[in-house]
């Protein structure tokens, strides 16, 4: 399968405070990939080097073939960012017309494509009332509606299901299956563990490092656990 | 493109926001008309007390411009204790004594304008009243129309400072800023679409502000009107994108209201509205450096002047430059939150 992100001896540091140490990662077209971690673990800042909001200060970040960060990239990535990002006064159509406007679709285009992500987020009864009046979880499918307008090849949410009850939480990953089988790549970060069972191939962060990568199944089976949270304590172990 | 959909994106948000567009445009007229009730008022008509002058004086003093009492002494000494009176004049030694009340400099000028005045008829030759000639403005000229002009600079600069600042911290508070810069919007597109969406209201604002000074309030006015908007709206430039290069050294809105005392309220002192040439140069030298000066000065000219382009084409310069630099600046702050 195709490369889509290559990072390769991936460091950051802010000032003197190293946050991301020598992290090598691929991923591959078409896969949900994962990264597991605490808070603090430098998930976020990795992901901020993916999107091209963070150039590393150490190691390239390869997305599609060309360096980032890269404006002419960007246009075929969605960011959801953790925070929801909107503009609260605007409704919900405003906010995504915006957006839509921003990644230079033509008019034609913003109308059909909102329509069609305001199917997948299931979000097409209210989308004329101010955001300030949503909920926190429409706001956060709204948020993801935002993301996909451009019909972005690859698709960066940070924490994309936090806060959100489980009635939902399953229904943006069933949205995610349905990206992914259009051939969207998917990186998420999330510090839900069973949630990371869900993803095709995992990287496990802890401190800055990526301490353990590889399938859900692999990384339980090749330490003989059952559950990804143990896999985690036992690999953020063998570190210290 | 970009620009414009932030361009409309801005317009749209501030249609939304209803105090926000009333404060930037109703708060204005209602400074302004209470100035213009404050300072507007006719000339303050001094009460003066008068105890045992030559009748003469006291007729010459009654045809002033004054309020005259005949009244004790000890009396009038209490009424100017409890501020009933402003001053009393009592004769000693064949010459007149003032007491004057003292804590109103207003008063105390007008109560010795009249007695000059009085004095003056008294004289055996009474000296030719000279004939006054404007070279600009009137007779009628007064400390309203003379701080008009800055004041409605003033305004515009304020509050688009203030809600063109905010609204760029909040972008960046609510995380939306970020969002931008993980799409291919370049950092200049950003910072023009602040410009643009603004400059548009801006116009608006500067024609109501206007307006309402010079044909509501009656603001001294002899130049022309779009020279005002043309001044009025290089202000609105300079304060808006000196807000947002700001806002990015403020972490939430109350910090960008601590700008205030250290950027707009010292331009205040420099831009006109108080008479620059008693102080020491040096001290002018520090308004060299602010926009409003420039601003006050140019809208000066213009409206009680009544000059044209040339005398206040430096000022415009001097205005853009600030605002080039301003807006330079801001693109090279936004790199902190993305490279490229």
């Amino acid at each position: 399968m195709a490369t889509v992100i290559e990072l390769d001896h991936i460091a950051h540091s802010f000032g003197s405070e190293s946050v991301i140490k020598g992290i090598n990662m691929t991923v591959d077209k078409g896969e949900i990939f994962g990264l597991l971690g605490p808070s603090g673990a430098g998930k976020t800042t990795l992901v901020k080097i993916i999107v091209g909001i963070l150039k590393p200060s150490e190691g390239s970040a390869i997305v599609l073939g060309t360096p980032m960060p890269s404006l002419e990239q960007m246009k075929k990535i969605g960011f959801m960012a953790q925070s929801d990002a909107l503009y609260s006064e605007l409704s919900g159509r405003e906010n995504l017309d915006f957006f839509a406007t921003i990644y230079g679709l033509s008019k034609l285009q913003r109308k059909q494509r909102i329509q069609e992500v305001l199917q997948v987020v299931d979000l097409t009864s209210e989308i004329d009332k101010p955001v300030e009046k949503f909920s926190g979880g429409m706001k956060r499918r709204l948020s993801l509606a935002a993301s996909i307008l451009h019909q972005p090849e690859v698709l960066i949410l940070d924490e994309p299901t936090v806060g959100i009850d489980p009635v939902l939480r399953q229904s943006i990953w069933e949205e995610l299956n349905v990206l992914k089988e259009k051939g969207a790549t998917i990186i998420l970060t999330t510090h839900v563990m069973d949630e990371a069972e869900k993803c095709d191939r995992l990287a496990l962060l802890r401190d800055g490092y990526v301490i353990a990568q590889g399938t859900p199944k692999s990384l339980k089976q090749g330490i003989g656990v059952t559950t990804i949270e143990e896999a985690f304590l036992h690999y953020g172990g063998a570190v210290q | 493109m970009r620009t414009m959909a932030i361009i409309k994106r801005i317009l749209r948000q501030l249609r939304r926001d209803k105090r926000s567009m009333a404060l930037m445009i109703v708060a204005p007229l209602f400074i302004l008309t209470l100035m213009w009730l404050v300072l507007d008022g006719d000339t303050y008509v001094p009460e003066i007390a008068v105890v045992d002058l030559p009748s003469s004086i006291v007729k010459s003093l009654d045809e002033q411009e004054a309020e005259i009492r005949h009244i004790p002494e000890q009396e009038a000494r209490e009424k100017l204790q409890n501020k009933e009176l402003d001053a009393m004049i009592t004769w000693e030694e064949s010459k007149p004594e003032v007491l004057l009340e003292g804590s109103d400099p207003t008063a105390n000028g007008a109560v010795q304008k009249v007695l000059q005045q009085a004095m003056k008829e008294k004289a055996a030759k009474p000296v030719p009243e000279p004939e006054l000639k404007f070279l600009h403005g009137s007779e009628e000229l007064n400390l309203f129309d003379n701080t008009g002009p800055v004041l409605i600079g003033f305004f515009v600069f304020f509050f688009v400072f203030i809600v063109g600042g905010v609204s760029f911290l909040r972008e960046r508070t609510q995380g939306t800023l970020e969002r931008l810069l993980s799409t291919p919007l370049k950092r200049w597109e950003i910072v023009f679409g602040y410009l643009g969406g603004f400059g548009l209201f801006t116009i608006v604002q500067s024609i109501i502000i206007a307006a309402f000074s010079i044909y509501v309030l009656n603001m001294y006015m002899s130049g022309e009107f779009w020279y005002v908007m043309l001044i009025t709206f290089l202000l609105a430039m300079a304060a808006l994108s000196l807000g947002t290069l700001l806002s990015a050294y403020a972490n939430n809105e109350f910090q960008m209201m601590q700008f205030i005392p250290l950027v707009i309220v010292p331009q205040v002192f420099f831009s006109g509205i108080f008479n620059l040439e008693t102080m020491e140069p040096w001290l002018r030298a520090i308004g060299k450096v602010m926009p409003l000066t420039y601003g006050g000065e140019a809208l000066r000219d213009i409206m009680i002047r009544g000059k044209g382009f040339a005398v206040f084409s430096n000022e415009v310069y001097i205005l853009i430059g600030f605002t080039i630099l301003f807006i330079t600046l801001n693109i090279l702050a936004l790199k902190r939150h993305r490279t490229l």
